[in-house]
């Protein structure tokens, strides 16, 4: 097991560019699990093969348990990567196809079926160690990815949007297999995808990237209820958290804590809402509307509520957010600021 | 819908193939227009023919030589081809060319290449001081030194057709399947030999067998270069075939020997299909 430690890692594709990744500092810890998150083309992907060792940096170091490795091959690096592709080789079985890293790294041929039958049982893909990768269901071969990334018990894992070839069904389950195998493996892992759900449902930390920047490292917890910017703000969240300018700052606050007006605690916020959609998504409803008066007139808002019923295309209603719920966030750096007193009228 | 496709192959297939065949059991020759049944003979004097031997050995040892120079070399061209550089696209230009140009101009460029007075390459062993003047080797005129240049000559005629098929098939790899080996700490040769090469069969078989039936039934390159000497030396069953038959005036001979081809034909027809087959499948 090891320690993943990036410094000032830029990775430019072409000279005079901005980056795909820029200046990334990132150390993770001992068996974590840490999730890369981000919009596609926001360098998560680059900023993990470049760990992996597949794509040289332009500058920069990467650590991998203490020791650069920037001039180590990939092979050198005691890594395994699951591709989102599974990028299993279709011509060998699924045996071969587990026991490549073994033969690759020359470890003594006796121990391979021992190896191979471990990290098959593991995974529970015993019964298909015959099969080719061609005659296996998705979830199948990505379960022959994960094994074959387990065999050989590498230091780090890398897991570039394992789940996102898989259809929603499987892909929870999935979510939830892997959670458990990370546990009962216990490999520190870093994984990429642009799927918050995922992201949140299994990262110990999540770190929040686009455009090559770090937006925010953090738990769960601290992205979602204390977004470093408004770009973490507006990314994690569905709806996303509703931003209006209020003088020199911006005010954010989850749809989640925009609710009619009687079911609210005192020291709260009070606003005129205009129901202008719902929509009713089994365990919950999304309200969308403008605010009406003072100087957010025509704001677009949404709002989840458990239950909208007594809500109605072009009411008017009194909805309120509590004043803890409030964000504030820069006008001009859009970063998070100290909460303080605004007039709303 | 068929008759066109139908008719053109009955006038220009199966006609000369059927004459063959009347041919080789009779005793028709150039400029006389009487004709005999004659069983078997022609076949059983020309398996006493020393000549036939060799131009059969002479037709697998091309065949099958010049097919694992061009799987070699194509492999070697197409990986260093894979990646992008600077002049990239002339120099797959440039590598194509032979497969562009007539073969009998190649030929005859080679011949001259080859020559015994103005050979380029002996030209190059004397100024080298490798080669005395005069004693420089007769790479036509010794049949050691022909066979390899007749050889060389096919394995150069086939080269590109078979890198560019072998350069499509290596970008056809998904770019993972390589990256993931490297992870899984595969080194080069690993990963050529257990991975990609072995992705690649099915497209490298089309290549081999169109390479074997080009340079097995290719008569050009061995008529132009050695025309089958010194000593026969050289000869391969389509050009015997045509030494002996055309002009040699023995019809009968050329067509006997030339249905030697057949079966090799039909069986490496049948791999054809089957690979186009599960090409078409998978």
């Amino acid at each position: 097991m090891a320690v993943v430690e990036t410094r000032d890692l830029t990775k430019i594709f072409k000279e005079g560019q901005i980056g795909a990744v820029n200046n990334v500092n990132l150390e993770t810890r001992e068996g974590e699990f840490l999730v890369f998150l981000g919009p596609s083309g926001s360098g998560k992907t680059t900023l993990l093969r470049m760990i992996a060792g597949l794509e040289t940096p332009t500058s920069g170091e990467i650590l991998i348990g203490g020791r650069v490795v920037n001039d180590l091959s990939p092979r050198d690096r005691r890594i395994a990567m699951v591709f989102q592709s599974y990028a299993l080789y279709p011509h060998l079985s699924v045996y071969k196809n587990i026991a490549f890293p073994l033969k690759a790294q020359k470890v003594k041929k006796g121990l391979h079926k021992e190896k191979v039958e471990w990290a098959a049982s593991l995974l529970g893909i015993s019964g298909l160690l015959d099969r080719k990768p061609r005659e296996l269901s998705g979830g199948e071969r990505q379960r022959v990815a994960l094994a074959r990334a387990i065999v050989r018990e590498p230091a780090v894992f890398l897991l570039d949007e394992p789940l996102s070839n898989l259809d929603a069904k499987l892909r929870a389950s999935a979510r939830e297999e892997l959670e458990r195998f990370h546990r009962r493996v216990g490999t520190t892992s870093i994984y990429v995808t642009h799927d918050q759900v995922e992201a949140m449902a299994m990262g110990d930390r999540v770190m929040v990237l686009n455009k090559g920047v770090v937006h925010q490292l953090g738990t769960p917890t601290d992205v979602y209820d204390n977004p470093a910017d408004t770009f973490v703000a507006t990314f994690l969240g569905s709806p996303p958290m509703n931003l209006v300018e209020l003088g020199d700052v911006i005010v954010g606050f989850r749809p989640e804590h925009f609710r009619p007006a009687s079911a609210s605690p005192d020291d709260s916020v009070p606003f005129r809402f205009k129901v202008e959609n719902t929509e009713y998504l089994g365990s919950e409803w999304i309200v969308s509307g403008t605010l009406i008066g003072g100087k957010l007139e025509g704001k677009e808002i949404s709002s989840r509520l458990g239950s909208a019923r007594d809500l109605h295309l072009g009411d008017i209603c009194n909805f309120v957010v509590p004043r803890r719920e409030l964000k504030f966030f820069d006008r001009i750096t859009e970063k998070r600021v100290e909460p303080r007193a605004l007039s709303w009228q | 819908m068929f008759s066109p496709a139908v008719l053109y192959i009955l006038l220009l297939v199966a006609g000369p193939f059927l004459l063959a065949v009347f041919y080789a059991f009779s005793d028709a020759r150039i400029g006389n227009a009487e004709m005999h049944f004659v069983g078997l003979e022609n076949f059983r004097s020309i398996l006493q023919s020393p000549s036939f031997r060799v131009a059969i050995r002479n037709s697998f040892i091309f065949t099958i030589c010049s097919q694992i120079v061009v799987l070699v070399g194509a492999h070697i061209l197409a990986i260093s081809l894979e990646n992008t550089f600077r002049g990239r696209g002339v120099i797959r230009f440039l590598i194509l060319l032979p497969w562009v140009a007539p073969i009998a101009l190649g030929a005859i460029g080679w011949k001259w290449i080859l020559d015994s007075i103005y050979s380029v390459i002996t030209w190059v062993l004397v100024a080298a001081h490798i080669y005395k003047p005069f004693s420089a080797p007769m790479w036509l005129g010794e049949p050691r030194l022909a066979i390899t240049s007749v050889l060389l000559v096919h394995s150069w005629r086939m080269l590109p057709f078979a890198t560019v098929i072998l350069l499509a098939g290596r970008t056809a790899i998904p770019k993972d399947i390589p990256e993931a080996a490297a992870v899984d700490g595969a080194g080069f040769w690993s990963t050529e030999f257990q991975i990609i090469v072995p992705m690649m069969r099915p497209i490298m078989s089309v290549a081999v067998l169109f390479g074997l039936i080009f340079t097995f039934t290719d008569m050009t390159v061995v008529y132009i270069l050695t025309a089958g000497g010194p000593f026969d030396s050289t000869q391969t069953l389509p050009s015997l075939a045509f030494a002996l038959g055309i002009q040699g005036s023995d019809l009968a001979a050329g067509a006997a020997i030339s249905l030697f081809l057949v079966p090799l034909l039909v069986i490496i027809a049948y791999f054809m299909l089957r690979v186009a087959h599960r090409a078409e499948v998978t």
